[in-house]
């Protein structure tokens, strides 16, 4: 059942775009040698992100005085970060962000970061039900579905 | 009285006559009778006789003939009968051993006869005898005399005892009184009295070589007996009351080494001769016998033998001595010429160590303050400092190269490698300036060029760079084409005949460029060291005019033929080299077969163990990227900054794996930078692969102008990366993954 469960969940999240192949990749490569290795990529990434998020937010807050090259470059990195571990909807925020910087509008780069903000959270909370989903699975000893998308 | 019948005269008157026959009778009959006794006696003194029965036959009748004329004593007076008896009796056995007596001398008087003959015949023969054994002790003293001469001649090998001793043995063996010997002079126009062996001789006592009596000596070469009186005997003062004795000359030829053929006796057209004279002792009455001018004859062969043995030998010992010499004085040049060489290579290692580590010091250091923050008039002044180093460097590897290369310890050191990549990683580092330059580069490989190889990397490296180096160099515009084919046929010089065996291949290199051209007369100084024919213009270049004098040598090294050909000043030149390369085996085949390669599935055998490096600044994709690596059975290092990547890059590295996100140029230096720190190396440079979210044709272009072996496309998926390691590894080089 909750194998089900789990399938529909994983599907779910794909078809809402919160993930895209590049998860499917990181799937793939957890193994015996590295049973947690998705997990470590993905907690990696969202610590990654609050850090470049409140850096970004930090410069922004400097109203008069924005180093844009410094937005830019986090960006930069997060759009890196996001395209590697396949969070689709951060990685488009990331673009439309960079845009705005690029173009050095306040107002839209503020706008993004909000959303970019948002986004990374909702899908922290998803990824950690998916998690637990996992868990549940490997504790009643059964073996994690192969999901097909 | 009675009529007796004896026959008796009985003359009275005669009384006188009875005496005297009855005194003949008695003496006769002594006589008779002494006669077998004395006989007797004789013959039982001498030792032989061999008819003893026939004396005793004789002795019988003799006896007999005795006793008949005893008997007959008694007859004269009357006798009686038994007188009478007895005297026919004794008359009778008379008459019959005399018969027999006398019949036996008939056969025993020519046996007699013949004893006597053959007793004049035996003593013919011993007097004959005596006679011929007399000529033999003569002769074997000669022999000995001339075997003793000869010894005490042969003895020594110096000339002037030879002729000395000659002088004193003859004269002792023949009792001369005077033995000289005429030398003929340097000029060979007079005869020089040399040596004489009892009167001392004025100096330079010379007689002319003309002389009828001389030609006459030196004519034959025989003894020939002259006359006391001619000049080359008269060798002391006349008197009068002297009685020459007999003078006897003989030719003694001088012989030269030059007289000795190899397969002939020495031929005897030399015609230098010595003159020996020898004087029988004055006032005696001796002549010359024969044996003793075969004597002299003989000596006088012997000494012209000798003396020549003594000429060979003083040559020879001449001869000897002066290779002697001769091998002492290149013995010593040896030695100074291998401490020279020592001392050079002393101080060649001695100059290597020294001159390269503060050189490694300044290109080190200047690299890493290329890459600190500076202001542009900083950053010029460092590049100009690298630059120079970097030339100067060069500098001193060409000639550290060149003077290994002229003294031929320069060995090549032969590996397996690939050539395709060879050309394309050649043309990748002269890519930069001829872009500057709008030099475009096409590199032509012919089909059949096999890709994996045997020969010396760094050396074919560097020779093609050379060559190519100069052809941008070189060129203000055009275009350069080099071209890589396989040659089988001969090439221009035609005692240079190209055979591709077994194992073996030749590389034909051509390298085409359309700038300013050569003068056809200035070719052949092209390849002499540190010769530069350009002008002044061309001159500023740079170089010091050993890389071709480098490449010719290392092409020679690997067998092959280097040359230039151009139209002309202003018509462009081409450069082209052959040189030997080995086939290797691997992995060609799999090349000539024709099937697209099936991608192989879990290919994690292939990659076990395989060393990477990725570089990456963002911590999230460089821990995907590691994971997806060690997926594949990778060992994977991770550094997040290009210093630290230069740091920790290390031959073992196959693959180095860069985050090329930030544009700007600054990124792809790191490639550059690898590629250094592998040339100097003896290793193979890790393949460099960049990872980057740009697609576009420009980013490929200007990875490929960097160095970088390949490309990705981030992210990228297992397969993907699965696929590409496989690429790379095979072929060392990718650019489709895009």
């Amino acid at each position: 059942m909750e194998k089900r469960q789990f399938r529909d969940y994983t599907i779910s999240l794909y078809h809402q775009g919160f993930l895209d192949d590049q998860f499917t990749e990181l799937k793939k490569l957890q193994d015996e040698c590295s049973p947690d290795f998705v997990a470590e990529v993905v907690s990696l990434f969202f610590e990654d992100c609050e850090k470049l998020i409140s850096n970004m937010a930090r410069a922004l807050d400097q109203t008069g005085n924005v180093d844009y090259k410094l937005v830019g470059s986090s960006v930069h990195q997060l759009k890196g970060s996001s395209s590697s571990v396949g969070a689709k909807r951060v990685k488009g925020l990331c673009v439309t962000l960079k845009e705005c910087c690029d173009s050095q509008n306040y107002e839209g780069c503020v706008r993004c970061l909000q959303q970019v903000d948002i986004e990374y959270k909702s899908l922290k909370g998803k990824l950690q039900d998916l998690f637990n989903l996992e868990q549940q699975i490997v504790q009643a000893g059964g073996r994690i579905p192969q999901v097909d998308i | 009285m009675e009529v007796c019948n004896c026959i008796e005269p009985q003359w009275p008157a005669d009384e006188l006559l009875m005496k005297y026959q009855y005194i003949s009778d008695f003496f006769i009959a002594i006589a008779y009778f002494s006669i077998p006794l004395e006989l007797i006696y004789f013959v039982k003194k001498s030792a032989v006789f061999p008819y003893r029965w026939v004396l005793v036959q004789f002795g019988a009748f003799i006896v007999l003939c005795g006793a008949t004329h005893l008997i007959n004593l008694w007859t004269f007076t009357t006798h009686s009968r038994t007188v009478a008896l007895v005297m026919t009796t004794a008359k009778v056995l008379t008459a019959v051993v005399s018969c027999a007596t006398a019949l036996m001398l008939v056969h025993i008087i020519p046996d007699l006869l013949s004893v006597k003959t053959r007793e004049m015949f035996l003593k013919n023969k011993a007097a004959e005898l005596d006679r011929e054994m007399g000529l033999i002790r003569t002769q074997e003293e000669t022999g000995r005399h001339v075997r003793m001469l000869t010894h005490e001649i042969r003895s020594t090998l110096d000339r002037h005892t030879i002729l000395k001793t000659t002088l004193v043995e003859l004269g002792r063996t023949l009792a001369l009184e005077e033995c000289a010997l005429w030398m003929p002079t340097r000029t060979g126009l007079e005869l020089q009295l040399s040596y004489t062996l009892r009167h001392q001789h004025p100096v330079e006592y010379t007689v002319p070589i003309q002389l009828p009596v001389i030609n006459q000596v030196f004519g034959t070469s025989r003894a020939v007996k002259i006359s006391p009186n001619s000049p080359v005997a008269r060798l002391r003062p006349v008197s009068g009351k002297y009685m020459l004795g007999e003078v006897v000359a003989v030719r003694v030829p001088l012989l030269h080494l030059s007289n000795f053929q190899i397969n002939d006796w020495p031929e005897l057209t030399t015609k230098r001769y010595a003159l020996m004279v020898l004087m029988l002792p004055s006032d005696s009455a001796r002549q010359w016998h024969v044996h003793e001018l075969e004597l002299v004859e003989v000596v006088a062969d012997q000494v012209a033998v000798a003396l020549s043995h003594a000429a060979i030998l003083e040559e020879s010992m001449r001869a000897r001595d002066l290779l002697m010499e001769q091998n002492v004085a290149l013995d010593l040049a040896r030695r100074e010429a291998e401490t020279a060489i020592r001392a050079r290579n002393d101080f060649l290692a001695v100059m290597n160590h020294e001159m390269r580590t503060p050189m490694h010091a300044i290109i080190a250091l200047s690299s890493l303050l290329q890459e600190t923050e500076l202001t542009p008039e900083q950053r010029l002044m460092v590049e100009t400092i690298l630059k120079s180093s970097n030339l100067l460097a060069t500098l001193m590897n060409d000639v550290l190269d060149l003077s290994r290369l002229e003294d031929g310890s320069l060995q090549l050191e032969l590996g397996t490698f690939n050539l395709h990549t060879l050309f394309r990683e050649v043309l990748n580092l002269i890519k930069p300036i001829a872009v500057v330059k709008k030099l475009p580069i096409t590199l032509n490989l012919a089909p059949d060029l096999p890709e994996f190889v045997v020969g010396d990397e760094k050396r074919l490296t560097q020779i093609i760079l050379n060559i190519v180096g100069n052809a941008v160099k070189f060129s203000k515009q055009g275009s350069i084409y080099v071209t890589a084919l396989v040659t089988k046929s001969g090439t221009r010089s035609p005692d240079f005949f190209v055979v591709p065996t077994g194992s073996h291949f030749y590389l034909r290199v051509k390298v085409k460029d359309s700038g300013a051209g050569i003068n056809p007369q200035d070719i052949p100084k092209l390849f002499t060291k540190f010769a530069q024919t350009q002008s002044l213009a061309t001159r500023s270049s740079g170089g010091s005019g050993l890389g071709l004098a480098i490449s010719k040598r290392f092409v020679n090294l690997m067998e092959g033929n280097i040359w230039i050909e151009s139209d002309g000043l202003g018509k462009g030149c081409m450069a082209i080299f052959d040189v030997k390369l080995g086939i290797s085996e691997q992995s060609n085949e799999s090349k000539q077969s024709g099937i697209p390669k099936v991608p192989a599935t879990p290919q994690h055998a292939n990659f076990t163990g395989l060393k990477v490096l990725v570089m990456d600044e963002n911590g999230v994709s460089r821990m995907v990227t590691k994971g997806l690596l060690v997926h594949l059975g990778c060992e994977v290092t991770t550094v997040s900054s290009s210093e630290e990547c230069l740091r920790v890059v290390s031959h073992e590295h196959k693959v180095v794996f860069m985050d090329i996100c930030l544009p700007g140029v600054e990124n792809y230096q790191i490639s550059l930078r690898i590629h250094e720190k592998f040339t100097k190396q003896r290793h193979q440079r890790p393949l460099l692969v960049a990872l980057t979210g740009n697609t576009d044709k420009s980013t490929k272009d200007k990875c490929m102008s960097f160095g970088l072996d390949g490309v990705l496309l981030k992210p990228v998926s297992l397969d993907n990366m699965r696929d590409v390691l496989s690429d790379l590894l095979e072929h060392r080089v990718l650019y489709e993954a895009m």
